[in-house]
Formats: structure tokens, C-alpha cells, sequence
């Protein structure tokens, strides 16, 4: 078993370089032979291309999934999740279940979203409804904000309409496509301030589903006071709370960076609205990753080279109701104060552990259950084996005692996953 | 017997007089009116009739609750022919000390005043007045230029008043002996030493459960947590004060420990309290105060810098200036050392008629005040809840964390028992650190002034704010001091110099408090 790990990255950033080097791992180039290949989106559609792409031997561990883009693009992840719904309906499953007004009880998640210009003549029906209402609109392949507005008038979007004149089918590229999703107007605020969860999520396999949480998410607040009002909606320092967009704000402060871990997020909940709906809170924030997985799961390519951690973008609501945003393959690892430095040095050291046991040289045909002890700041949210281990019917029942009574999301002994009493 | 029963009266009648000013005697009373209309009470025996519905009707708790509010603060019982300068503090160098302490303070604001040609208050023009008013939930985006204004005092100046503090009846010679206090405080001061804590701090003890330790996650909830969460429930049912006080000692759970703090400091939101603050409000918009652009500063320099506490920038403004305009806080200087500073009407130096007391509430923010305020807007969202319930927590034990006097949970005190402590018990690590001029005391009173808010995790530090409020008293902050000494001794006895002993100590975010204390008081071989 000698032999040191041989890591190639594009991805220039000290937290990754640092963690291979003090495992004593050796970097090399790409054409030679690598184990561990740590690459940017871009590579890995090359790697598994038709034309340029390549076997990856046992001994080699790529960071993603080679169709990722069906969760981290905003217009796949969509379609997915409908789906996804629409099967687990035509199943009869008690999961599927819609109130009286026609709303899924248990997967209504991600806020109502359309493709344009595909579904523009749905969408226009949708806008009618609530001709008050406010959208967001994000190009589907682009991150950091770039690209995003909000809109509350029809006129704002008429190119995408399909009719119209200004647009032309030829140019319906995948640079052009656009998801428009009902804005969130009622974003739970902490000192009068709008946020979003950034949480990072490990999948080692798709199928069987295992996926890990990081217990060390934050909170990413705007500088600027939220105000719904129509005047601010061009101002993006007040709703878009990507850091790369608030860092050029006036007041972005260079020692917090606007960040808040989600254990504070906890204790301000559990002090000003109480333990029983914080916890049901959490508890649905992971059951929306999970469900978001296992949507995804039967068309993601599960290729056993591959693991992926992704950042999930989530916004709480006055409610109380947490909702999707966005999943991202490539969550930033660029570190934007020192602790958040030190938060994804750890991020990366726990990731390798789990996904490269003992630092050896790996063997992608190992059963990808890595014991108990490496977890770091992990935690297992969803393991299938287990769970079916434990015996399907649990599922309904569980689900229906979700409602009731707070579970501590804490792993009481070991090798339990509390964080998944519903299977 | 006799003294005590005439002592005993003689606090009945004060506290009658107190409280028959506040709001709870109108609201007694106008219930009791009410009452007449009931068919339970009878003329015959109106008196019983009355108090029985009083009773019934939890009034009589609400009563109960004031009495044990005055208590709480009532100063120690002193001489009947003391004079109310007593009252504030009974040693006369103590009083003389704080009164030059507190010229010092008041001349150094005024130099800046005069310095920067800038009024210690002036009413706004009208159009200020509507900007104010509508940026008042967002006072944090406003940068004005606050290049030229600096705290008036930082907690380092204070240390060296505190640290040339005399006693001139005390000689205790020039020959070095065991009993000689090795520290930076020469005051004579009765402190306690651990066994006396042990007796005073007995529900932290080793057998008795605690939220902080006993919740952790290998303690099955079962064992104490699960009980004890019931038992606050029912405390809060029961709406009483001093109950609530006796049940925190052990830790308030996160959910309940809002209600708990409001309960144990006798707050309630009733709407003449939200009147009280919306007033307060509409006085900073009118007038602008110097102490407003401290206060600013202040914030700026501490809480938007702070991990935790950043995200209610605007709430501390909201809280702070309109705290500076509150004249009800000055009844508190009847039994703190300190007096509200005098400032005179322009052109009128000295003429009493033209007095004003300046800032109106008589307290000068000085540099890290508004942490005080920040580690509460976890607890409560309602800006005038959270107001309230700062304004208590101040008049209460804050303080006496900035004012020279010989109470035992005054900063003279805890600084002496945290020297104390740490000679008699560390002994080795205290000559060690004296020995390379690093005088633990040094690093320590900046946590102890701010009752360490800004330098332990919030959870913890609310675990530790717990504690002040069920044992009324702040000496558990010297304690937990000393605890954190020792708890760094190995590291601290290698160092050798002042900064390299900061740097050990210089940050405390991951420490567990209530571990930290309950070894030190019960676990350590004494």
C-alpha cells in the first residue's frame, strides 16, 4: 500500500492546496498519473465528453458528478424536483399529498418557477394572478449573482416573450435561457436584515443516496436594510446576499464579513420564537436537501470515480418555511475574511477525509462507508442503506410524526443518524 | 429584636413609599374599584373580600413580584442617622475618589466639546428631524464623520484610578510578609474567599444538575434537562419573581430564558411602557446630543466589528440613544457611588437654577458601553422590550461595573477577589506572571468591566448572565476570571511577557463556562 496520493486542481486556492500538502500527498500534472483530481465544471464536462473524455482508472477520484448541472443548473433542478413530484403522485405516495388548494404539503420547496422563454405563456397566466407580485429572474448558467434582476412589471421581460418580435429561436441558446422564480417578499429578517443558508452538502453516492451535512453553515446578510419597497428593487446590495455581490458594498466589513454561523441563527430562534418550531425548522431545511437529492438521484449519472460536495442556498420566510434557491457544484472556496478561511480549510480536510479514507491511495470500488470517527464536522443526513435496512414501512410512519415533538438534531449514540428519523 | 423589627418597618415603609409612586399601585388600585362590582365581595368584609381577589386573580403575585424587585436593589441596611450619602457609598475616600474620578470624565468631554466647537446639545432643524426619523430603523448606514471624536474613557484608564486607590486609614507597613496582596488593588475590601463561594454558589455544585453542563449531548435528556424545562415551564405559569430567580441559578433553557430574565427584572410590556419609549424616541429626534456621536462610535468600534453581534447595528442605536435621554434612570444614583454629571445652560456657569444634569440620564458612555446592550438583542426583537429590559439590567448590576465603590459586586471588589483568588489558590502561576510584569489583573478587567460580553460565545455568556440574575450579584464574574487562569495555567506559566500572556488569553470564544466554574469552586484541591 506505499505509494503517496497524487492530487492535480485547476482551482488555485490555498484551503485545497494547504490540506494536500499536509497529508504529505504529491502534485503532479494533469497527464500524468493522478489519484485525486480536485477540477473546476469546466474540466469535468471534458473529462466525460465524448470527444476529449477518458476512462478514469480504480485508483482515480474525481470532485463531481459528471451530469451535475442536473441539480446545480436553476432550470434542470426544477424540472427534476416536478418531475419527481408529479411520479411520487402518480405512485399514490402519502409524500405527494396536496392540501386543498392544490399546494404539495411536503415538497412545495422551491418557489414557483418558470423556464423562459419556454414557459413564458405559463408564466404570464401565473403573473396575472397576483399582478402585485414580485419575480426574480437568473440567467440558468451563470453564478455570483451575475446576471440577476428582479422584476415586477411585464414590460421588464418582454424579449423572452416567445412571440415576440425582438426575440428569434436562433438564439436560444443555453447563454440565453433564464429561469424567473417568485420572489421570496417576506424573508424572515434578523435585525431588520434579509439573509440566506449557505449550507454545504457531501454526496459520496447517488445511488444508494448518501449524503452528508456540514454542520458549520452560515448566514449570509446584506448590508442594507431589507425594505420591499418597489423603489429598492433595482438595488442589489439590498436582496441579493451573494458575497460577491455585498463585498462591494459600502459597508461590507472585512472582519465578519456579513456572516453569521447557523448555530447563532439557532439560539436567536429557539430564544425569540421557541425550541419546538426552530427544530421543525432545521428538520425541514434537511428534509428539502434530501428530497432534492433523491429527485435528481435516478438521472444522475453515479459514476463510483465521483463525489461532489455542493453549497445549497436556502431562504427562510417570516413563516418559518424554508425554500430552495439554488444548489451550486462549485461552492466558493475563496475565503473572504479569516475565519471563513479557517471554516473552508476544515470543510476541505473533513471532505478528504470521508471521501479519500486514510489519506491512501484510493479504490473507488470500496463501499464508500467511511467510519463514525472521520466525520469532523459532518454528519450523516441520509443514508439509504441504512435507512432500508431499517425496513421500508417506517417511512410512513415517521412522516406522519414529523409534525410532532422537536428532535434534537444531535447524535445521541453512535452510528445513529438522528437527523434522519423519517426514511 | 426590637432594632430588627424597627428595621424591618422602616423598610416596609420605604419600599410602600416606592412603589405607591410607581404604575402598579394605580393599577391596584382601580382594580380594587373594579372589584366592588363583584358579587364575592361583600361591605362586611370589604377588606378580606378584596385581598382574596387579589389573590385569586394573580394580582397579588404582581405585588409580590414589585416588593421583590425593590428588594433586590435595596441598598444594605445602614444607620438610621446615616445620610443619604451613605446611601451611595458609606467609605468617604471611596466617595471622594469617584467624585475626581468623575470631574476627570466630565472635563475631558467638555475639551472636546470645546476642541470641536460642538454643542453638548442643540435641537435639530426640522428637516433633520424627518431625515432621523426616517432612517430610524437604519441609523447604521449613516457614517458620519467621527474621525475627531474619541471614547471619553476606555476600561484601561479606569484600572489606574482604580489601581492608586487609597485607603488613608490603612497602614499595613513596608515590610513585605505573606499577607502582603500582591496585586494591583491596595483597598482593603472584605472579599470571599472559596469556601465562602461555595456556601454562596451552592446549586453550581458537583451534585446538583446545570443547563451548560448537564445538557451536553452524551447527557440523556432524561437525567435533567427534560425536568428541568418543565419545571421554568411552570415557574413562568406561575408568574414568580423570586421563584424564577432561584430556578435560574441552574441555567434558564434557551426557549423560556426571554420570559425568565422579564419575570426575575419584573418587566412587562404594558403600553404605557411603549408610550414611555416611542417618547423617548421623539426626544433624540429633536434634540441632538455630543454623547450621541460617543455612542455612534462606540458601536462602530465594538458591536459592527463583532461576529455575533453585528446584525443588530441598528437596534443598539435605537436602544442606547434613547437610553441617554431617559431621566427615570436617574433614581438609580440614590444608591451607585456616582452622581449624574451638572452641566450648565450657556452663559449661566454656576447658577443652580440653570443646572441640568448631562447626559439627562447621567450616564457618559465610555468605550465598549454598547455591549452591555448587545448580547440581550438575542432574546428580544421588540425594540421597546429590549429597551426595558437593558435599562434594568443597567440600574441594576451594570453599574456597578464602572463606578468606584465598596459594594461586593463593585468593580473594586471583584477586582480584588480575582486577585485574591488567583494568589491564594494559584499562588505559583501569580508570582510567575507578576514576576514577568504581566499583572493578571491587566488582562483580565477589560472581560470583568464588560461583564465579558464580546469575548465568550453568546450562548455561554447568556449561561453566565443567568447567574448574575439568580444570585443577584456579579462576583460570579471574578470567579469565572480566576477559573479561566486556571484553566490556561500550564500555557501561562510558559510565557514571559505581558503580550505573550495576552496572547494565551486572548480569545475565550470556545471556552464552556459553567465547566470552567464548577472546577474551579468545587474540584480544585484547596
Amino acid at each position: 500500500m506505499a505509494g503517496k496520493v497524487k492530487w492535480v486542481t485547476d482551482i488555485e486556492k490555498s484551503v485545497l492546496i494547504n490540506n494536500f500538502e499536509k497529508r504529505g500527498w504529491v502534485q503532479v500534472t494533469e497527464n500524468e498519473d493522478w489519484n485525486f483530481y480536485w477540477m473546476s465544471v469546466q474540466t469535468i464536462r471534458n473529462v466525460f465528453s465524448v470527444e476529449t473524455g477518458y476512462r478514469l482508472s480504480d485508483d482515480q477520484i474525481v470532485n463531481h458528478f459528471p451530469n451535475h448541472y442536473e441539480l446545480t443548473r436553476k432550470d434542470l433542478m426544477v424540472k427534476n424536483i416536478k418531475r419527481y413530484r408529479k411520479e411520487l403522485e402518480k405512485e399514490g405516495s402519502p409524500l405527494a399529498e396536496k392540501d386543498e388548494n392544490g399546494k404539495y404539503l411536503y415538497l412545495d420547496f422551491v418557489p414557483v418557477t418558470y423556464m423562459l422563454p419556454a414557459d413564458y405563456n405559463l408564466f404570464v397566466e401565473e403573473f396575472r394572478k397576483s399582478p402585485s407580485s414580485t419575480w426574480i429572474m437568473k440567467p440558468c448558467g451563470k453564478a455570483q449573482g451575475k446576471g440577476i434582476f428582479l422584476i415586477n412589471k411585464l414590460s421588464q421581460i418582454k424579449k423572452w416573450s416567445r412571440d415576440s418580435k425582438t426575440s428569434s429561436f436562433v438564439s436560444q441558446s443555453n447563454k440565453e435561457a433564464y429561469v424567473i422564480s417568485l420572489y421570496i417578499n417576506n424573508p424572515l429578517l434578523i435585525g431588520g436584515r434579509k439573509f440566506d443558508l449557505r449550507l454545504y452538502v457531501l454526496v459520496s453516492t447517488y445511488r444508494p443516496l448518501r449524503c452528508y451535512m456540514y454542520k458549520l453553515g452560515f448566514c449570509r446578510f446584506c448590508t442594507v436594510k431589507y425594505t420591499p419597497s418597489t423603489s429598492e428593487l433595482d438595488n442589489m446590495f439590498v436582496h441579493l446576499t451573494n458575497v460577491a455581490i455585498q463585498k462591494h458594498g459600502d459597508d461590507y466589513n472585512h472582519i465578519h464579513g456579513g456572516k453569521w454561523m447557523v448555530s447563532n441563527l439557532r439560539l436567536y430562534l429557539e430564544s425569540t420564537r421557541g425550541k419546538e418550531v426552530t427544530s421543525k425548522l432545521f428538520d425541514e431545511i434537511h428534509w428539502i436537501i434530501v428530497q432534492s437529492l433523491k429527485a435528481v438521484a435516478p438521472v444522475m449519472n453515479n459514476d463510483k470515480h465521483c463525489f461532489e460536495c455542493y453549497g445549497y442556498d436556502i431562504i427562510i420566510d417570516d413563516k418559518l418555511k424554508p425554500w430552495l434557491i439554488e444548489v451550486n457544484a462549485s461552492p466558493s472556496l475563496t475565503s473572504s475574511t479569516a475565519n471563513d478561511r479557517i471554516l473552508k480549510y476544515n470543510l476541505i480536510n473533513d471532505t478528504l477525509n470521508i471521501v479519500v479514507p486514510n489519506g491512501e491511495i484510493p479504490d473507488c470500488k470500496w463501499n464508500k462507508s467511511p467510519p463514525k470517527e472521520v466525520l469532523g464536522n459532518y454528519e450523516i443526513l441520509y443514508d439509504e442503506e441504512l435507512a432500508q435496512g431499517d425496513g421500508a414501512d417506517r417511512e410512513l410512519r415517521s412522516r406522519q410524526g414529523q409534525s410532532q415533538g422537536p428532535r434534537a438534531g444531535r447524535s445521541r449514540d453512535s452510528g445513529r443518524t438522528v437527523l434522519t428519523t423519517w426514511k | 429584636m426590637l432594632q430588627e423589627e424597627s428595621d424591618l418597618s422602616l423598610i416596609i415603609a420605604q419600599i410602600v413609599q416606592k412603589l405607591k409612586g410607581s404604575n402598579l399601585y394605580s393599577q391596584l388600585e382601580r382594580q380594587a374599584w373594579a372589584s366592588l362590582q363583584r358579587p364575592e365581595i361583600k361591605l362586611e368584609s370589604l377588606k378580606e373580600d378584596i385581598k382574596e381577589f387579589f389573590k385569586i386573580s394573580g394580582w397579588e403575585k404582581k405585588l409580590q413580584n414589585a416588593v421583590y424587585g425593590e428588594l433586590s436593589v435595596f441598598p444594605l441596611p445602614s444607620h438610621p442617622a446615616a445620610p443619604p450619602e451613605h446611601l451611595k457609598e458609606p467609605l468617604v475616600y471611596m466617595r471622594k475618589a469617584q467624585g475626581s474620578w468623575e470631574k476627570r470624565i466630565l472635563k475631558s468631554l467638555n475639551s472636546m466639546c470645546t476642541e470641536l466647537s460642538i454643542p453638548l446639545a442643540r435641537k435639530r432643524p426640522v428637516g433633520e428631524q424627518k431625515e432621523l426619523l426616517n432612517k430610524w430603523n437604519e441609523m447604521g448606514t449613516d457614517e458620519p464623520d467621527l474621525s475627531l471624536f474619541r471614547p471619553v474613557y476606555a476600561p484601561k484608564d479606569f484600572l489606574e484610578v482604580l489601581i492608586n486607590l487609597r485607603n488613608p486609614n490603612y497602614e499595613n507597613g513596608d515590610s513585605l510578609s505573606f499577607r502582603t496582596h500582591l496585586g494591583l488593588i491596595q483597598i482593603p475590601l472584605k472579599v470571599k474567599d472559596i469556601p465562602e463561594l461555595k456556601e454562596c454558589f451552592v446549586e453550581l455544585g458537583l451534585n446538583t444538575g446545570q443547563l451548560g453542563i448537564d445538557d451536553s449531548t452524551q447527557v440523556p435528556p432524561e437525567l435533567f434537562e427534560n425536568e428541568h424545562v418543565r419545571i421554568g415551564q411552570k415557574v413562568l405559569a406561575e408568574q414568580d419573581s423570586a421563584a424564577a430567580q432561584q430556578y435560574i441559578r441552574q441555567g434558564s433553557p434557551t426557549a423560556l430564558r426571554a420570559e425568565l430574565w422579564a419575570l426575575i427584572l419584573n418587566i412587562s410590556s404594558e403600553p404605557e411602557d411603549v408610550l414611555y419609549y416611542e417618547q423617548l424616541k421623539t426626544n433624540v429626534i429633536q434634540h441632538d446630543l455630543l454623547v450621541d456621536s460617543l455612542i455612534y462610535k462606540d458601536v462602530k468600534l465594538t458591536a459592527s466589528n463583532d461576529d455575533y453581534y453585528f446584525v443588530f447595528e441598528d437596534y443598539l442605536y435605537q436602544v442606547l440613544l434613547c437610553f441617554s435621554r431617559d431621566t427615570s434612570v436617574l433614581s438609580h444614583f440614590a444608591y451607585n457611588s456616582a452622581s449624574p454629571p451638572k452641566s450648565y445652560i450657556r452663559g449661566k456657569l454656576g447658577l443652580e437654577e440653570y443646572a441640568v444634569f448631562y447626559p439627562p440620564n447621567g450616564v457618559i458612555p465610555f468605550h465598549g458601553f454598547s455591549m452591555y446592550v448587545a448580547p440581550l438583542c438575542f432574546l428580544y426583537h421588540e425594540p421597546s422590550k429590549l429597551y426595558q429590559i437593558f435599562r434594568e439590567m443597567y440600574v441594576r448590576f451594570f453599574f456597578r461595573l464602572h463606578s468606584i465603590s465598596s459594594h461586593p459586586s463593585g468593580i473594586v471588589s471583584l477586582c480584588l477577589l480575582f486577585e485574591t483568588l488567583l494568589q491564594t489558590y494559584l499562588p505559583q502561576l501569580f508570582y510567575h506572571l507578576r514576576e514577568i510584569g504581566a499583572q493578571p489583573l491587566r488582562i483580565s478587567f477589560k472581560w470583568m468591566v464588560r461583564a465579558f460580553s464580546g469575548y465568550l460565545a453568546t450562548d455561554q455568556l447568556l449561561l453566565l448572565w443567568d447567574r448574575i440574575l439568580g444570585y443577584n450579584s456579579l462576583e460570579i464574574l471574578a470567579v469565572l476570571a480566576a477559573a479561566v487562569f486556571a484553566f490556561r495555567a500550564v500555557n501561562l506559566m510558559e510565557v514571559t511577557s505581558l503580550a505573550a500572556a495576552e496572547a494565551v488569553l486572548a480569545d475565550l470564544s470556545t471556552l464552556k463556562v459553567m465547566p470552567l466554574l464548577q472546577i474551579f469552586l468545587f474540584a480544585t484541591v484547596t
